[in-house]
């Protein structure tokens, strides 16, 4: 009996199907093989981040159930001069950060694409400190700060008879000092990508170029530079959002005092991490979360905008 | 089939076993994950079952990192344990969320506990109620470099006992090399580490001031919490005998032997039991007048509010021997952290003991900072320090700001 009905049921079904034409079944097709991931985000990436938009208005701190307290949290945020600062510290991140690490890279892998001697050696090379953990990397150059005796830069500064730098004991040194391993750990990254978009240029412009008599520098200007700009955008994009959400480097490089001294490594997303986990103020730290968000959103869409394809 | 014979006889095994405890209780005890007090809590466990037949105690333990967290989750989905461990800084936090409830005064009568233990169990009570009670308690003292007192012509038997002698001491035994770098300081200045204690609780004291009043506000921002300051400021900026930052951090350079004093916990002696050289401890120094203070910390058992009936008389009974003379004794000798109860502590042979002694001394005058948001607060006391240090900014204008700071946070926890 059951299995008669099943029968029936498979048949309908089948007659059913049959009566689409091609285009709808490879969209069913799609939107089934879709709706998998589409539910995970949902219910992953989706809910929260809407969570997150009501935590923001509430004063939940774990414990007690979550009150409603409309935007008292963002003028708490807005007053707070410690915000400000974090502001202001996550843009010069961002700001010298992205520049400065594509500008190396991009020189690194322009001048790497023509060496053929051990050139797969000195790619590698420049990739390792990408397959390092930030974490192990942060203590090693947290240590090579150090003042004397440990620290190696102060080491060599004072044989040659300088006077000793606090780096990351300093309120104008430190951020540039975290700055400088955060780069060189993406570079790795940056140059294997801008070598893959420069190999793909076809070689024929450049001979093109050449009967033309085009020097380097013009080669570099209206073929090279120009033609490598999808690949300049997406590392653009992507290195902004990471300097956006620098963490690692700053929080074990500064975890006596995290984000210090005096708040001047302080990035937004440890700020959220200290308001949230340290304070337990899911609230506040809420609030946070909303205003990365949306520097992330607009940073992002302008970059998008600017460099978009004519 | 075979899964529904398995679940038969699984289902068997369970009404079997359930049987078999008809008539005892079984209660949980949490608390965080740290292997000698796993190990401590297991024998107190194993002892107090013997005792008590009719009794079981479940041990549930979690990371530190994830404790509060998981207790807070736990009573959410309206779970909890019957005994659970709690740092005392989280009282009100616990307490206000409902996780745990006041003590029985007719189980624990407070007159007795406070004869009885150390008087920093205080910070256990709020109004009328004390909520819960220490097994082992946590205290400051200065560990000192033997063989460089010895180097710098000291006697490593008659270590410094007022902050002159500390002072002395450390500029005896500070090295510098061509260019004035400290090569091994004298005194570790380390603000994140036990620092901001020794300032709040000790040096603020002996300066004539109080860190707070007896609302609890902030008190500091006096001429005494100023001068406390500018004592401890004084260390790098006018006597260049220790560097914030200097090795990294304080315990890093005492145990490396690159720094002759340091003061800390009793919970780094397992850290330092290692180093190549010998050290020894002392009470923190007193001041002019002889004045002493400590700072002083521990973690509490308290009664899960979800106990009721038999379930909360068995937890008030496992209570009360973990925080018996007995149980101290175990933790002392497992964990190696000071018993709470003065009869326990206090023993001859403790006392005499060169490592625990000045630790166990410092309990009768020590202090214990009530926290609402420690690592907020102590972030107060850092920039403090960094002010003056780093940006050079005027000492009273410093306290100034720090007091505000710190005021801030504890009225927003008040709200």
């Amino acid at each position: 009996m059951t299995t008669q009905n099943a029968t029936v049921e498979v048949a309908g079904n089948g007659r059913l199907w049959n009566r689409f034409s091609i285009g709808t079944k490879r969209v069913i097709w799609a939107w089934t093989f879709l709706a998998l991931p589409i539910a995970f985000y949902v219910g992953i990436r989706f809910y929260p981040t809407f969570q997150a938009f009501w935590l923001s208005l509430t004063n939940w701190d774990l414990l007690r159930p979550a009150q409603f307290i409309g935007l008292a949290n963002y003028e708490r945020m807005f007053a707070d001069p410690v915000f400000w600062k974090v502001f202001q510290n996550t843009f010069l991140y961002l700001l010298m950060g992205t520049p400065i690490s594509l500008l190396i890279s991009f020189v690194v892998a322009y001048y790497l694409d023509r060496v053929r001697f051990m050139h797969g050696f000195i790619r590698a090379l420049y990739f390792l400190p990408f397959l390092t953990t930030a974490a192990a990397m942060g203590w090693v150059w947290r240590w090579f700060y150090q003042p004397i005796p440990v620290g190696v830069f102060n080491g060599i500064l004072s044989m040659m008879g300088f006077a000793q730098q606090p780096f990351l004991r300093s309120t104008t040194q430190s951020l540039p000092a975290i700055m400088v391993p955060a780069i060189w750990a993406g570079l790795g990254f940056q140059i294997i990508i801008f070598m893959a978009g420069l190999r793909a240029i076809p070689s024929t412009f450049y001979e093109a170029a050449r009967i033309d008599g085009l020097g380097d520098w013009a080669i570099l200007r209206k073929i090279t530079l120009p033609l490598l700009k999808p690949t300049t955008v997406f590392l653009v994009v992507f290195s902004s959002i990471g300097f956006l959400r620098i963490f690692d480097q700053v929080y074990n490089m500064t975890t006596n005092d995290p984000g210090g001294p005096l708040n001047a490594t302080k990035p937004l997303v440890m700020m959220i991490y200290q308001t949230a986990f340290s304070s337990y103020q899911m609230g506040y730290a809420a609030a946070q979360t909303v205003v990365l968000f949306t520097i992330l959103l607009i940073v992002s869409l302008i970059q998008l905008y600017v460099l978009r394809q004519r | 089939m075979q899964k529904a014979v398995l679940l038969a006889a699984l289902s068997a095994g369970v009404s079997f076993s359930a049987l078999g405890t008809a008539n005892a209780v079984e209660i949980e005890y949490w608390q965080y994950v740290f292997d000698t007090r796993v190990q401590a809590m297991d024998q107190l466990i194993a002892n107090f079952e013997a005792a008590n037949p009719d009794i079981t105690v479940k041990h549930t333990t979690f990371p530190y990192a994830d404790y509060p967290t998981r207790v807070v989750a736990a009573r959410a989905a309206g779970q909890g344990p019957d005994v659970v461990q709690l740092f005392y800084g989280w009282l009100d936090n616990f307490a206000g969320g409902g996780l745990i409830q006041p003590l029985n005064p007719d189980v624990f009568p407070h007159d007795q506990i406070e004869d009885e233990f150390f008087p920093i169990v205080t910070a256990m009570k709020r109004g009328d109620d004390y909520y819960g009670l220490p097994t082992a308690v946590r205290s400051l003292a200065l560990f000192y470099n033997k063989a460089l007192f010895e180097e710098a012509g000291l006697d490593p038997n008659n270590p410094p006992q007022t902050l002159e002698e500390l002072v002395a001491a450390a500029e005896a035994t500070t090295k510098r090399d061509g260019g004035g770098n400290i090569t091994t300081a004298g005194i570790t200045l380390d603000m994140a580490g036990q620092d901001h204690h020794w300032w709040r609780e000790v040096l603020v004291r002996q300066y004539g001031g109080e860190p707070y009043d007896a609302d609890g506000n902030v008190a500091y921002n006096s001429d005494a919490g100023v001068e406390a300051l500018k004592f401890y400021t004084d260390l790098q900026t006018e006597l260049n005998v220790g560097l914030q930052g200097f090795m990294d951090e304080g315990q890093a350079a005492f145990r490396a032997g690159l720094a002759a004093m340091t003061i800390d916990g009793t919970f780094r002696l397992g850290a330092f039991s290692s180093t190549p050289f010998e050290w020894g401890v002392t009470e923190l120094p007193a001041n002019a007048d002889g004045l002493r203070s400590n700072y002083a910390s521990y973690f509490a058992n308290a009664i899960g509010a979800m106990a009721e009936g038999e379930k909360l008389e068995a937890a008030e009974k496992f209570l009360a021997y973990i925080s018996s003379a007995e149980a101290m004794d175990i933790w002392l000798e497992v964990v190696g952290e000071l018993p709470a109860r003065k009869e326990a502590a206090l023993s001859e042979a403790n006392l005499a003991d060169p490592v625990y002694g000045p630790f166990l001394k410092a309990l009768e005058y020590a202090h214990t900072t009530h926290f609402v948001d420690e690592a907020g607060q102590r972030q107060t006391a850092i920039d403090m320090v960094n002010r003056v240090l780093i940006e050079g900014q005027d000492g009273a204008a410093s306290v100034a700001t720090a007091a505000a700071e710190e005021q801030a946070i504890l009225d927003r926890a008040a709200e």
